[in-house]
């Protein structure tokens, strides 16, 4: 049985909405859709999408690589200061992504705390480069995965790993054949969040890695740039980035989140 | 599973949404008092700084609020529609899109030059002695981006000395170019000779005569939809007054 919603939810529900989806129509209204065709075509935005769909999916994957077990850390472990590293990890979540970008160059910089060694040691300089973007991204997205997952590992049953461990199957094994099933749905819910923060990053990313064609800028720096002197290219990159955004999160979201 | 994910995704994007609101207290209305409203090119952050103060001394319950930045963005938020009474450009092109979309009340005012150096770090780790050496393979020269009067002026005078330089990055404005070099994560920068000047001993700022060849002519103009008409006239006064030209000299700007 459905009943009608009462209105003093409905209402600001559909306000909520409207809010969300006009600044979308304001972008489709203005679009110069008779000279969409060739501008798509332009090689700089091809570029910069190709780089922003490289860069957010390698971001992603770093995220995957150390927030799940920084979740699983954080969610299973107990230890001194656990909450202490819990407001840490989400510090780049507040933090505005410019100030993360210049915490990022002296830290990583050239002249940089670590940056330091690794140009000293190995030549390796990662300002103004595509690793630093995806560096950049990675700060920002990371603590999107983390707090995604933890939630999940601190809402499944932990009397399956329990259950598992009193039939005698190691930490390890455990967290590999119970605990991530378990909390799959958790993980790409959150690594999608961390895909989409990636993808629309742009104040880190401007102020670690710079800006240049084809190396570091994405298409939200694109974007930025275009607005100064070509507010309709603007709206065109706008465009692509929503479309593309809108079309990956749906089919991901169909995909894994729905089923969960 | 369903409910925490809910929180998880509620949480995360009510965070992020507050991470990315980068323009918070705009409109702060004070009672009583008025705020000018002045969009400075970022090259006059440290001078119009300074004029500013004097110009709220001068005139009790005035706040003088400033936007510094790329010249070709604020030009593009004043055609936006930007609240803004003074705009002051590095270069005539920006100034023309106001003018252009008739933004500008009159006719815009040359008030100072400037010219280009290169900034390097104070250890000099690139060796850079001339002009010609921002051309070397394996030096991280950094830019501002040409829509932006201090990249013109850059390309402009490449161009005039037949130098290629291929920049690690384009900056949004010239202070974008200063950090990167003071931070020392670019060899070489080009900027103007007043923030080079106004960095003090963070870099070291080289004159080269091809500048002579890219002088940037910084115009001012108050605005068609100033909120307020009278103060900026006034401070577009103040700005072209003869202790207005002191301080602008001082820090190193050439009269027009």
């Amino acid at each position: 049985m459905i009943r009608r919603p009462p209105a003093v939810l409905l209402l600001p529900a559909l306000v909520g909405l409207a809010f969300l989806v006009l600044p979308l129509g304001g972008l489709l209204a203005r679009a110069p859709w008779s000279t969409l065709g060739t501008r798509l075509a332009e090689p700089q935005v091809l570029e910069a999408l190709r780089l922003s769909l490289v860069t957010a999916t390698l971001a992603t994957a770093l995220c995957l690589l150390f927030g799940v077990p920084l979740a699983w850390l954080l969610a299973r472990v107990p230890f001194p200061g656990a909450r202490l590293l819990r407001a840490l990890v989400t510090v780049p979540l507040v933090l505005p992504p410019v100030v993360g970008g210049v915490a990022l160059l002296l830290a990583l910089g050239r002249r940089g705390l670590v940056g330091q060694w690794l140009d000293a040691w190995f030549g390796l300089t990662l300002p103004f480069t595509t690793a630093g973007v995806v560096l950049a991204e990675t700060f920002v997205a990371m603590p999107f995965l983390v707090i995604s997952v933890e939630g999940a590992l601190r809402g499944a049953d932990q009397r399956f790993e329990e259950a598992a461990a009193t039939l005698g199957a190691s930490r390890w094994t455990v967290f590999r054949r119970v605990t991530l099933p378990l909390v799959a749905p958790g993980v790409a819910a959150g690594a999608v969040l961390c895909w989409a923060r990636a993808l629309g990053e742009f104040g880190a990313t401007i102020t670690f890695a710079g800006n240049f064609p084809g190396r570091t800028q994405t298409m939200p720096l694109a974007v930025y740039l275009a607005l100064e002197t070509d507010p309709q290219a603007a709206i065109v990159l706008s465009l692509v980035l929503l479309a593309v955004s809108v079309l990956v999160l749906a089919a991901l979201r169909d995909r894994w989140i729905g089923a969960g | 599973m369903k409910r925490t994910l809910a929180i998880a995704v509620a949480a995360s994007t009510l965070l992020a949404s507050a991470a990315c609101g980068d323009t918070g207290d705009d409109e702060k209305a004070s009672g009583g008092s008025r705020t000018l409203n002045v969009f400075a090119a970022a090259s006059l952050t440290e001078t119009f700084g300074a004029l500013g103060k004097s110009f709220e001394s001068s005139h009790p319950g005035v706040k003088v609020r400033f936007n510094f930045g790329g010249s070709s963005a604020l030009a593009a938020q004043i055609n936006q529609g930007a609240p803004a009474d003074v705009f002051a450009a590095a270069s005539p092109a920006t100034m023309k899109t106001v003018t252009d979309a008739k933004g500008a009340a009159g006719t815009p005012t040359t008030f100072v030059k400037n010219r280009l150096v290169i900034a390097v770090p104070p250890s000099d780790p690139g060796k850079v002695a001339k002009f010609a050496d921002l051309a070397e393979p394996g030096l991280k020269v950094v830019l501002c981006a040409t829509p932006v009067p201090c990249g013109a002026a850059a390309q402009k005078a490449l161009a005039a000395a037949g130098l290629k330089v291929k920049p690690a990055s384009q900056e949004q404005d010239v202070k974008g170019v200063l950090t990167k070099v003071e931070l020392g994560e670019a060899d070489a920068g080009l900027v103007y000779r007043t923030d080079a000047k106004a960095a003090g001993a963070k870099v070291k700022g080289i004159e080269f005569p091809e500048s002579a060849k890219a002088i940037n002519a910084y115009p001012i103009a108050t605005l068609a939809r100033a909120p307020q008409p009278d103060l900026a006239k006034q401070f577009v006064d103040l700005v072209l007054s003869a202790p207005g030209r002191t301080v602008l000299t001082q820090a190193g700007f050439e009269a027009p």
